[in-house]
């Protein structure tokens, strides 16, 4: 991989989901996303997910991606999960190349898509590049 | 030296949810920063996160320089039986870490 300079953008990041996901709608709902409203450090910055599902043999989360609009690359991490897991929460820490409104999409186990976001402002940006 | 922490509970209910937390010492290094001379320091980071319950693979990540350095995850699982928790980290290049905890599910 070519390591590059500029920050991904919005363009870029729908353009991602586009390769993961195809043309497949995505729903507003289902997928908290929690950041603290501002972010000291933007190479180290919690974020908490959870998806409203029973995470039953029958209905569960198959798959959790967050994305940045702002980062150089704009997939941050993806979680695979299964029925298994019992609740659909995991919690990490990412890095955030400045202010931005972070997007996550769940994938379900019957294909449908819900997405979440959340906006933090980053005070001092990880990977920063003159 | 790579240190790894877990928590994991030691006992559990049939059927209970539990919380388990995982870390790693890693630097993450992004691939997207300059070191002093200005040269791009090169990438060089953890990949690939799993955890198996008893040898069933139920949890897993896949880690981009987006992931901050010393990887922590918090998630979940069902305690249906005693036995124990495995997590393996693997990077870039193959090299993997793991670790065990074990768990007395009555």
């Amino acid at each position: 991989m070519i390591p590059r300079v500029a920050a991904a953008t919005e363009d870029e990041m729908n353009e991602a989901i586009r390769g993961m996901f195809g043309d497949r709608v995505i729903t507003e709902g289902r997928v908290n996303v929690d950041l603290p409203p501002i972010a000291e450090n933007g190479f180290s910055v919690p974020i908490d997910i959870s998806v409203d599902s029973p995470m039953t043999e029958d209905d569960y989360v198959k798959q959790i991606v967050v994305l940045s609009p702002r980062n150089p690359l704009p997939v941050l991490a993806q979680y695979h999960l299964t029925p298994m897991s019992g609740r659909a929460d995991v919690s990490a820490r990412i890095r955030l190349g400045g202010t931005q409104s972070i997007r996550v999409i769940a994938e379900m186990n019957d294909g449908t898509l819900w997405s979440g976001a959340k906006q933090t402002l980053v005070t001092l940006a990880a990977c920063v590049i003159d | 030296m790579t240190t790894i922490r877990l928590s994991v509970p030691q006992t559990a209910d049939r059927g209970e949810i539990i919380e388990l937390r995982a870390m790693i010492q890693h630097e993450m290094e992004s691939g997207f920063r300059f070191g002093s001379r200005g040269e791009m320091i090169p990438q060089d980071i953890i990949t690939k996160f799993e955890c198996f319950y008893n040898g069933t693979l139920f949890f897993s990540s896949d880690f981009h320089p987006g992931v901050a350095a010393n990887p922590i995850l918090k998630f979940y699982a069902r305690a249906n039986e005693s036995g124990s928790f495995e997590f393996v980290w693997t990077d870039q290049d193959g090299q993997s870490w793991s670790d065990s905890a074990q768990i007395e599910v009555s």
